[in-house]
């Protein structure tokens, strides 16, 4: 096949994965628009094959191990429950940062195959680029490995600080432009491999102080990298699917990390060096004192929404924990039988990545179109007569309003304490990932469920 | 002067971080999630790259040094090409609308 028709079938793929993101403006265009996508992959894999136009032995192994990958994905993608969705995501991610940097690797060793050069004479621009993707492709898969690792829950979600630890990342990060510039004129492996070692040992280090509930940056930034990263190496390959799609992703990633910060009222470098982790320690410092609760049973809460015109949910990552979402549905579907206004309200940064309450909403069946964004719905909550939170807990904190002390004042939150009414669903009264006492607990209007976020939705059910 | 081909790269690069800012930020907040899973979809399109390292070995070596990386850069790949769109299309298929009549 010839250059030029490739390079347009090139593009049209890029062309297709720039609508198939379009789709996911509404629900209703979203499965055209992923179908948008796998056409533009079909074609990309396809013109590939022709414009390599090697259909000997290797070929078959390609389809041999495009298979075996293909099965495990499918595999995965169908077994995988809704609640898992932070950790696959973050599983994906370490997967193409990975690719990334294997095909680095390859176009290193063999860069006549990709019509760079000879071993130990690339052109200078692809070897720049190859560095590049390798960097960040292999930032991006140690950085998600963490991520993983801290979402699965093998690795304890608490941010984990050393001194110095800004220092060692910055001075790695310009041994990085220094290995890269040495590299350039050296063109030897060795210093290949170290810089590939060295960007596995920075994505390490960025994530770790980094804690759980600020996942939802984390997973958008590394969704971001991983754009980088195919990008870099669409470069070397000066291939334009691959440039786009790179650039689609990594500005995609980017501005979900935007409003994933904007809905904690922190900058991105906040997060990125260290989180509350380090308010925490002075903040737990400081001695509590006990505030009267009102705390209530099934039995109360089921008076209450009896007796209610309307009612406002607010779910948070407790209730993906607790696996609680069709125990909720199940609630709704009482509550209106009795001719009762339901609908749910979703902080940006609810759960552990962004978009995580809307899909555990919707495998619950719960239609797109009784749930609101934070904007939307805010108001409101003053003519709500009940809100009901199960499994949230800093995003309703009233502090963020009124006290400039501490370490959420600014963040956006829902007016839950304008309710009539307010029933709070949690295990204890500790405090929520800020490391701070919610006011809420202690409002004349609220009324504790001191259990387990499903058994108490299913208690609830029972008694309406 | 001939223009270096790498400025049409960078240009179509440029222009598709500002058509992809556009994009994205049109996609409803409740469709992040699927936003964020078809976005590695997508950027598994590095398989075209793994699939060229995986045949460049010469006449009669299919696993020669450099192939071995393409051969496993295309497993991960396709992990995450068949994984991501099918975990994608399961979550779009469950969104739905308030039924009519009830």
């Amino acid at each position: 096949m010839s250059a030029n028709i490739s390079a347009i079938l090139y593009l049209v793929s890029g062309v297709l994965f720039i609508l198939a993101l379009r789709g996911l403006s509404s629900p209703e265009t979203s499965r055209q628009g992923n179908l948008f996508g796998i056409v533009g992959m079909v074609i990309a894999v396809t013109v590939t094959f022709l414009s390599v136009g090697n259909f000997s032995s290797g070929f078959i192994y390609v389809l041999i191990f495009l298979a075996i990958g293909g099965s495990i994905g499918a595999f995965i993608a169908y077994r995988i429950p809704m609640t898992a969705m932070p950790e696959l995501v973050a599983g994906f991610h370490s997967l193409v940062g990975l690719a990334a940097v294997f095909v680095a690797i390859s176009a290193f060793i063999n860069p006549a195959a990709f019509n760079l050069g000879t071993p130990g004479n690339i052109k200078l621009a692809s070897l720049i680029e190859m560095a590049i993707g390798a960097a960040v492709g292999a930032i991006t898969f140690s950085g998600s490995v963490i991520a993983f690792l801290k979402l699965q829950g093998i690795m304890s979600g608490a941010p984990i600080t050393f001194k110095g630890q800004h220092l060692l990342n910055a001075l790695l990060l310009i041994l990085i432009v220094i290995l890269t510039v040495y590299l350039c004129s050296t063109q030897s492996s060795n210093l290949f491999w170290i810089l590939i070692a060295v960007s596995f040992l920075i994505g390490f280090l960025i994530i770790i102080p980094i804690g759980g509930a600020d996942m939802p940056v984390v997973i958008s930034m590394l969704n971001s990298y991983s754009g980088w990263a195919a990008a870099g190496i669409g470069f070397t390959l000066e291939n334009t699917a691959l440039i786009i799609t790179g650039a689609l992703v990594g500005s995609s990633g980017a501005i979900l990390s935007y409003i994933m910060c904007k809905g904690m009222n922190r900058s991105f470098f906040n997060v990125i060096l260290g989180g509350f982790g380090a308010t925490d320690q002075t903040i737990g410092g400081q001695s509590k004192e006990q505030r009267p609760v009102k705390s209530g049973n099934a039995d109360d809460a089921a008076f209450l929404m009896k007796n209610a015109s309307s009612v406002i949910i607010v779910p948070g990552y407790g209730m993906a924990v607790a696996q609680a979402q069709h125990a909720l549905r199940e609630m709704v579907d009482t509550l209106k039988k009795n001719d009762i206004k339901v609908s749910y309200a979703i902080h940006p940064v609810a759960g552990r990545m962004p978009g995580h309450m809307n899909v555990l909403l919707a495998e619950a069946n719960v239609p797109y179109d009784e749930v609101f964004e934070l904007e939307e719905i805010n108001n409101d909550f003053a003519n709500a007569d009940v809100a009901f939170v199960i499994g949230a807990n800093d995003v309703t904190n009233p502090v963020a309003k009124t006290d400039p002390q501490s370490p959420i004042y600014g963040m956006p939150v829902l007016d839950v304490e304008k309710c009539k009414s307010v029933l709070f669903v949690k295990r204890s009264l500790s405090p929520g990932y800020a490391g701070i006492d919610n006011d809420l607990f202690y409002k004349e209007n609220t009324l504790m469920l001191f259990a387990d976020a499903k058994k108490m939705t299913e208690d609830i059910t029972k008694n309406l | 002067m001939e223009i270096d081909p790498f400025i049409f790269r960078l240009s179509i690069f440029i222009l598709s971080i500002f058509v992809g800012y556009y994009v994205v930020w049109s996609v409803t907040p409740s469709l992040h999630t699927p936003l964020m899973s078809v976005t590695n979809a997508i950027s598994s399109v590095i398989i075209v790259g793994a699939i060229i390292a995986a045949l460049s070995g010469s006449n009669g070596v299919v696993f020669s040094s450099s192939s071995i990386y393409g051969f496993l850069a295309i497993i991960l790949a396709a992990v995450n090409i068949f994984g991501g769109f099918l975990v994608t299309q399961r979550m779009l298929a469950m969104y739905k609308k308030k039924k009519k009549d009830k």
